[in-house]
C-alpha cells in the first residue's frame, strides 16, 4: 500500500497539534498552501523545526499563534528582511527560541536517520549557543587526546511537512538535488508532502529520476496541490513571487498588517482550493 | 566608465582577499561577497570555484543543504563570509540579538552556520558595511561565533579580515586583535578611531583602499552583475540598475 492521496485539508489535518514539526527553508521545498490549511484549521503549539532555517512559512505559522517553539539556525525572509512575526514573538516571550547552527540540525536529523542517539560535530565551542542548549554536550575525543568536541542530540520529528514537483501513483517523490528533504522524510515518524502532480511513470524505474526521489516507504501522506510553494517558489517549476514577499514583510510589520494579510491571503484561499 | 560606487569598491576590495583560492562559499544574504567571489574568479581565469549558497545557477552541490557543512570540515571550503550585527575587537560575532536573551529586545534572524565553520574555513571573511560604535563593539552582547579559541581546540579555521564600509582591518590570529590594513577613499584613520567601539592595532603609514580600475569596473558591471542577479535580485537592481521590473 502506498501513502494516502488526501486533500489539503485532511493532509493538514495530519499535522495534530503540540507536534515537532521540520519545515524546510524558503529556497528547498515549501509546503505553503498546506501551511494555509494549517492556519486555517487553528493548529497551535507546533514546535517547528528549521531544516536548518526557516522564512515566510515559519513567519505565517507564528503570526497566526500556531507556534509554541522554534528550533532554528534562522528565521529570516532573507532579501525581504527580517521575519517580523518571528522577531516579535521572541522579543514578547509567546514563542520559545531554541537557537541552533545549520550543521547542528543536519547532524541531529542524521543521527535519527541513523538510529543513534547523538552525532559529534567540529565547531561550537566558545558560541554562546553551546551555553544556552543544554541538550549539547561537550566530551573529549575518546580516539583523540584533550581535544574537545561537541555532541547534538539525534532531532527525530513528529512529522515533516514539504513540497516537491512530482510524486508518482505508488507514492515516490522526486525532490531532486533538494536532498535535505530526503534527510528530513528518512528522520521523521511522519512524511506529509504536497506535489505539483501526481505523475503515471514510475519514478524509480530510471535511475535520473530514482537518484532524487524519496521512496514511498518514508511517505506517509500525499496531497496535490499546484503552485502549492507560492509564493516563495519551487526550483525548476517557478521563482518566488517577489512582489508578493514584499507585500508581506511590509505587511507583517504590525500585527494590524499581518492580521489583513492573513485574511485576505490565508483565511480567505478555502473557496479557492 | 562612471565614478565607481561605494558598493563596487567593497566587491573589489573583498575580491583581492580571494585571491589564489580554490573555492570560495557564501552564505545566506551576501551580495557584495557573493560579486566579489565571481570577481575573483572572472579575473583569474576561473579559480576560484564559487558556492553560491540558495543559487541554483552557481551552486554545484548535489546532497542537499548539510553538504556545505561536511565539505568545509573536510577542508575543502577555502574561504567564506560572516557578518555580524555587532562584531567584536577579539573577533567574535553576534547574529542572534541585543538586549538580552533569549527574550532580546532587538532580535535578528540567527547565528547560521557561523559557529561551525568560523572554525573550519581557514580563511573567514567578516563583512559589516555600517561602521559604527553600534556594530563595531568592545565586547558582543550574544557569540553567535568565537573570533579565538583555546589551543586544545581543533581550529583550522577562523578570522581572516574584517572589511567594513570605511576600511579593511586584517586579523591578528596570534594576538586575538584587529589591525587596520587600509582606508576607504574619503575616509579617514581618525574618523575610524572615533567610529570603532574597540582598540586595534595601526601602522604608522596606512595605505588607501585602492579603487577598481576601468577594466575591474566592466567586469563587475558585465559578467558579476549578471551573474549575482540571479540570487540577488533586489540588489542587482539597486547597484547594478538590472532586473529592475522583476523585483520591483
Amino acid at each position: 500500500m502506498g501513502p494516502a492521496v488526501l486533500s489539503l485539508d485532511d493532509l493538514a489535518a495530519r499535522v495534530p497539534d503540540g507536534v515537532q514539526l521540520a519545515l524546510p527553508p524558503d529556497y528547498s521545498g515549501c509546503a505553503v498552501a498546506a501551511v494555509g490549511a494549517l492556519i486555517r484549521r487553528g493548529a497551535g503549539g507546533l514546535r517547528l523545526v528549521g531544516v536548518p532555517q526557516m522564512g515566510y512559512q515559519a513567519d505565517l505559522l507564528i503570526g497566526a499563534g500556531c507556534v509554541a517553539s522554534v528550533e532554528a539556525a534562522a528565521v529570516t525572509l532573507g532579501e525581504q528582511g527580517p521575519a517580523p512575526r518571528f522577531t516579535a514573538a521572541v522579543r514578547d516571550g509567546s514563542t520559545e527560541i531554541r537557537d541552533s547552527t545549520c550543521p547542528a540540525i543536519h547532524a541531529g536529523l542524521q543521527a535519527a536517520e541513523k538510529g543513534v542517539p547523538f552525532l559529534p560535530l567540529r565547531g561550537i565551542l566558545g558560541s554562546d549557543l553551546l551555553r544556552h542548549r543544554d541538550d549539547w554536550r561537550v566530551i573529549d575525543n575518546p580516539y583523540g587526546e584533550d581535544d574537545p568536541i561537541v555532541l547534538l542530540p539525534a532531532i527525530r520529528p513528529d512529522v515533516a511537512l514539504f513540497h516537491a514537483a512530482q510524486a508518482d501513483r505508488a507514492g515516490n517523490v522526486w525532490i531532486g538535488v533538494r536532498r535535505e528533504l530526503m534527510v528530513m522524510a528518512h528522520a521523521a515518524k511522519a512524511t506529509l508532502v504536497t506535489v505539483e502532480e501526481i505523475v503515471d511513470e514510475d519514478l524509480l524505474a530510471d535511475d535520473r529520476t530514482a537518484a532524487g526521489t524519496i521512496p514511498a516507504l518514508y511517505v506517509t501522506a500525499l496531497a496535490e496541490a499546484k503552485r502549492g510553494a507560492w509564493p516563495v517558489g519551487l526550483r525548476g517549476r517557478y521563482g518566488p513571487d517577489l512582489a508578493q514577499l514584499q507585500r508581506y514583510a511590509a505587511a507583517a510589520a504590525t500585527p494590524e498588517g499581518f492580521a489583513a494579510y492573513l485574511r485576505e491571503h490565508v483565511l480567505g484561499q478555502e473557496a479557492a482550493e | 566608465m562612471s565614478e565607481p560606487r561605494p558598493e563596487e569598491i567593497l566587491i573589489a576590495t573583498i575580491a583581492e582577499l580571494l585571491q589564489g583560492l580554490g573555492h570560495v562559499a557564501v552564505g545566506a544574504a551576501s551580495p557584495i561577497p557573493g560579486a566579489a567571489a565571481f570577481l575573483a574568479r572572472e579575473r583569474s581565469g576561473g579559480a576560484p570555484r564559487v558556492s553560491l549558497l540558495g543559487s541554483q545557477a552557481h551552486n554545484f552541490f548535489t546532497d542537499g543543504n548539510r553538504e556545505l557543512f561536511d565539505c568545509a570540515a573536510q577542508g575543502r571550503i577555502d574561504a567564506f563570509f560572516l557578518g555580524g550585527a555587532q562584531i567584536d575587537g577579539q573577533g567574535n560575532i553576534n547574529l542572534v540579538g541585543i538586549g538580552g536573551y533569549p527574550r532580546s529586545r532587538v532580535r535578528f534572524p540567527g547565528s547560521f552556520g557561523s559557529a561551525y565553520l568560523y572554525h573550519l574555513v581557514p580563511r573567514v571573511i567578516l563583512f559589516r558595511e555600517e561602521h559604527s560604535p553600534r556594530t563595531l563593539v568592545e565586547r558582543v552582547e550574544f557569540v553567535s561565533a568565537a573570533g579565538v579559541s583555546p589551543a586544545n581546540h581543533y581550529r583550522p579555521g577562523g578570522p581572516f579580515a574584517l572589511v567594513t564600509g570605511r576600511c579593511v582591518f586584517a586579523f591578528d590570529r596570534a594576538r586575538g586583535r584587529f589591525r587596520l590594513a587600509s582606508v576607504h577613499p574619503g575616509h579617514s584613520v581618525a574618523e575610524i578611531e572615533a567610529e570603532t567601539g574597540f582598540a586595534f592595532d595601526r601602522p604608522e603609514q596606512v595605505p588607501q583602499t585602492a579603487l577598481p580600475d576601468a577594466a575591474t569596473l566592466a567586469v563587475i558591471r558585465g559578467p558579476v552583475a549578471a551573474a549575482v542577479a540571479e540570487s540577488y535580485p533586489a540588489f542587482a537592481a539597486r547597484v547594478f540598475g538590472i532586473g529592475a521590473e522583476s523585483a520591483a
